[in-house]
């Protein structure tokens, strides 16, 4: 099995490089864009073929490394 | 007072603040992250500056999860010191040994340059030397130094007075000009619950030496050696 993880900065957490993206994409002439917030995915291959023991797996791992939830959300995806 | 400095791959400032420390009469031993355990009898653990890991995933983020800073962990709940400076301050924050996150500076810029700090309290093993609210005179060199935690987490470092050092004008005035990477509070450095650990964004280890050109970091090494 595959599995995406998407990390994503928490709502209310500044993101001074989503702010530079932004203002950069404007000075492009894509100006209808807002919000623009930067985070980081991980794809990974999995053993495994039980998908409740994989969700556990990826969730102890975004929990012990791939996020750190003070200021980060994630997503998990198995696919 | 026995020192040890934890080295990670792409540690770099390990030299300096062994050299600090030794210059305050420490005793210093570099441990290698991949050690289980601190040498017997070590009294301070030491997380020096550098770029552990390349920064790679989040600035101290693997290095937080190392073999070695499990045994940092157990020397602090037995009440053992412990010192991270810069990278080291981040490292301790990843692992779980001091709130927060150091996030990118608000400006997006390297910041490398002379910073005054307001020492905020003397009564800790870290700052004994210095006097109440002095402001000092180091240095600061990071990409990632902006301190966050939630409101929750801000409101209760600062009931407790647990916050260490401020980044300050010449006069001790938190200034917006002063706090250049954003910090919350203008937070520099913090101290855990029982105030034995201690991190800190800025370099004290870089003045030490007037060749250098300031001695204001000695009072730190000072203090722990004392």
């Amino acid at each position: 099995m595959k599995a995406r993880i998407v990390v994503t900065l928490k709502t209310g957490v500044l993101d001074p490089q989503g702010k530079a993206i932004e203002a950069a994409l404007k000075s492009f002439g894509i100006e209808d864009v807002s919000g623009v917030r930067q985070g980081k995915v991980f794809d990974l291959e999995i053993g495994s073929e039980d998908r409740a023991a994989a969700e556990a797996m990826l969730k102890a791992a975004c929990d012990k490394l791939l996020a750190n939830t003070v200021v980060e959300n994630y997503t998990i995806e198995i696919v | 007072m026995r020192a040890a400095v934890v080295v990670f791959p792409g540690s770099n400032r390990d030299g300096d603040v062994a050299r600090a420390l030794a210059r305050s009469g420490a005793e210093v031993v570099k441990v290698w992250h991949t050690e289980t355990a601190l040498p017997a009898g070590t009294d301070l653990a030491v997380v020096p500056g550098g770029f552990s890991y390349g920064d790679y995933l989040r600035c101290g983020a693997i290095a937080g999860r190392a073999a070695a800073m499990d045994a940092v962990r157990a020397h602090a709940a037995r009440g053992g010191l412990v010192l991270g400076i810069c990278n080291g301050f981040q490292i301790l924050c990843e692992s779980g040994l001091l709130p927060g996150v150091l996030m990118r500076n608000v400006q997006r810029r390297f910041i490398c340059h002379r910073q005054f700090l307001r020492v905020e309290r003397t009564d800790t093993r870290f700052t004994t030397a210095y006097a109440k609210n002095q402001v000092i005179d180091v240095c600061v060199a990071h990409g990632e130094g902006n301190y966050f935690a939630d409101p929750d987490t801000l409101a209760g470092l600062e009931g407790e007075g647990r916050v260490a050092f401020r980044y300050c004008d010449a006069s001790g005035g938190l200034t917006e000009d002063a706090n250049r990477n954003g910090s919350l509070n203008s937070i520099a450095g913090v101290y855990s619950e029982q105030r034995n650990v201690l991190g800190m964004m800025p370099h004290p280890e870089n003045f030490v030496d007037a060749l250098v050109g300031g001695t204001d970091g000695r009072g730190l090494f000072d203090s722990l050696a004392a």
